[in-house]
């Protein structure tokens, strides 16, 4: 028998290099500045105290998002997940989006959730771009393996892009096979879905330097949009 | 024919709803009644708009439930369809009831619950109000109907993407007042035309439509309570005469029409209104017009007589149509950002005059509002009822 040190090490995954992916900034339609940037694994217990409220929010398939995403970004932080990143979208430094995925290998990446929580202004398709920039550009992956768990994702990913089907692969969430992404759907559709200006003027990235939450019930209403039905 | 008059006036707000659709229409008549404090006049009869709930929500003839869930029996009930210009309709055929003397107080309800279904089914059920043989079977929409419509009128006009663009500016600023607006959310020349982002944020719908032209897919419901002079009277309320309803059609088809820019219902809707009121365009303080798309409030406040062909969209440049404008246009947000729920809408708007012209509308109160207008623009532009509201001194 070896020792705790010893058998951590074998519970947690080797890790491949990964470059940082460089932060950018995004003019949102309503004037606003979102800071795209890389969140670190220090900063997992503030994304699972964000996405926590949303776990019983049935709208738009919130709950099964939050659920997954929580345990993947648990899995992050304590090393039970390999080569896993996570993508911020932050306004005046308040968390507006999240999304993260992981390496398969060196060429395939696989991505794993879209997370809106300040809706109405294409948040989640500047983060989803953002992190397919990362798979394509950055760390020069061929193909992200990609599946939606909601109708809106569905319509975002395999529609707009457009993404192609690679059922033969069996995605990671379970559920319906994989659509993929390549380099050439992701090039032939950069002018049209993904943008952002690069380097962040510093007093910028200052700002984004922490994540700040917006209150729990900001999120729901953000999240469920629910105004109806009252006078 | 008596004088019709609108003693009370209520909304829910716009936006997604969870509530069955009869408990929807029943809190915007309850907020109607209450403002109107009938005591113990009855209501006659319940009018209800309404497009696509034997559709959308299987569910029909609802101005019986309504009259039901109220306990408004024996009450007459029925309900109008006419496409988005169900919420006007509606309000004539009350008017009509009570002018003609069958009826001396009607309720009249608009409720639509679009979001039951997902986005592509919302558009499809209203594109089922476009011509079956020539257009709908080809895959028209609304709004591939109202890019063709815009592309041309641009191009006669010299209207440019910024001029839409301002259009959604002012009514996303307007609805930010409107607390029953569907969106709360401002939006800025930079962030949807001229920034390098603006691609994305503001993707193409059906150019040169984008998606901050086109209105959003809502829940929601509004009512008013009309009512005789005597009623008016008895029960105290701020006099707001429905002074002229004009209404008109035009070919089902929008390329069987001569001038497919011209809307012709929309003038000949207007000009009936604005006779039966004995006023004129220039007469008119505020207006709701149908801006399902940008383009729309441009097009529209030109036929309805407020500007000269080709001059709405100067107009805007200059802040005319804007809540301190010379002609505030769409203080309540419009359907671009109060929201759509079709067969609500026309009431919609004769709630937002009616609080206008009551001195009611909050922080987005046009001052000194004495004469409205609002145009429920049916089909596109094939079935469109105008209405001129007029506040009387007492």
């Amino acid at each position: 028998m070896g020792s705790v040190t010893d058998l951590e090490g074998l519970l947690r995954p080797p890790a491949m290099e990964m470059p940082p992916y460089p932060p950018k900034a995004i003019t949102l339609a309503s004037g606003e500045e979102m800071i795209v940037r890389q969140a670190s694994r220090e900063e997992m217990p503030t994304l699972l105290r964000a996405i926590y409220p949303l776990l019983l929010v049935e709208r738009d398939y919130y709950d099964i998002v939050a659920a997954r995403l929580y345990s993947e970004l648990l899995a992050y932080k304590r090393y039970r997940v390999k080569d896993e990143y996570v993508l911020v979208g932050l306004i005046d430094g308040v968390l507006a989006g999240l999304v993260n995925g992981r390496l398969v290998d060196a060429n395939v990446g696989m991505s794993y959730h879209t997370l809106t929580i300040r809706r109405g202004l294409r948040v989640g398709s500047h983060l989803f771009a953002a992190k397919m920039e990362y798979h394509i550009e950055h760390i020069g992956q061929e193909e992200v393996l990609i599946v939606a768990e909601s109708p809106i994702g569905f319509r975002r990913w395999m529609i707009e892009y457009p993404l192609e089907k690679k059922y033969e692969v069996q995605h990671e969430l379970g559920g319906v096979p994989s659509w993929v992404l390549t380099r050439k759907t992701y090039f032939d559709a950069k002018p049209r879905l993904v943008s952002g200006r690069r380097p962040v003027a510093a007093d910028r990235l200052a700002g984004a330097s922490a994540i700040r939450l917006p209150g729990e019930d900001a999120v729901r209403l953000q999240v469920t949009g629910e105004k109806g039905g009252r006078a | 024919m008596r004088p019709v008059y609108i003693v009370g006036a209520g909304m829910t707000r716009f936006g997604r709803s969870e509530w069955p659709l009869v408990d929807l229409a029943a809190t915007a008549s309850l907020a109607a009644l209450h403002h109107a404090n009938l005591g113990k006049i009855p209501v006659d009869a319940v009018v209800v708009a309404n497009m696509g709930a034997g559709r959308v929500n299987r569910q029909t003839a609802i101005a019986s439930a309504l009259v039901d869930r109220l306990s408004l029996w024996p009450a007459a009930a029925e309900s109008v369809e006419n496409g988005p210009a169900s919420g006007a309709s509606a309000v004539k055929v009350g008017y009509q009831a009570i002018a003609s003397g069958m009826a001396d107080v009607v309720l009249v309800t608009g409720v639509e619950m679009m979001r039951a279904v997902d986005g592509l089914e919302a558009t499809d059920f209203v594109a089922s109000l476009s011509h079956p043989e020539v257009e709908y079977i080809y895959g028209v929409t609304l709004p591939s109907l109202a890019g063709l419509f815009a592309r041309l009128f641009m191009e006669r006009h010299g209207v440019e993407r910024r001029h839409l663009a301002l259009v959604a500016i002012k009514n996303h600023d307007n609805a930010m007042k409107n607390p029953y607006a569907h969106i709360h959310q401002p939006v800025t020349m930079e962030g949807i035309l001229t920034s390098p982002e603006a691609v994305v944020n503001n993707p193409p719908i059906a150019e040169p439509l984008h998606m901050f032209d086109c209105c959003p897919v809502s829940d929601g419901a509004a009512a008013v309570v009309l009512a005789t002079q005597e009623v008016a009277a008895k029960i105290g309320a701020p006099r707001v005469l429905v002074a002229g309803i004009g209404q008109a059609t035009d070919t089902h088809a929008v390329h069987e029409r001569q001038d497919p820019t011209d809307l012709k219902a929309v003038r000949l809707a207007s000009a009936a209104a604005f006779e039966r009121a004995g006023l004129k365009p220039s007469d008119i303080d505020v207006a709701e017009l149908h801006d399902a798309f940008t383009i729309l409030e441009i097009a529209e406040s030109e036929a309805a007589g407020f500007f000269k062909p080709g001059q709405a969209h100067k107009a805007i440049e200059r802040g005319e149509t804007q809540l301190t404008g010379k002609l505030p246009i769409n203080p309540s947000g419009g359907l671009k950002a109060k929201g759509h729920p079709v067969g609500a809408t026309g009431v919609a708007q004769i709630v937002e005059l009616a609080w206008q012209l009551r001195g009611e509308a909050g922080g987005r109160q046009v001052a000194k509002a004495k004469a409205a207008y609002a145009c429920n623009f049916g089909g596109f532009g094939n079935n469109v009822v105008a209405t001129v509201l007029r506040k009387e001194e007492r």
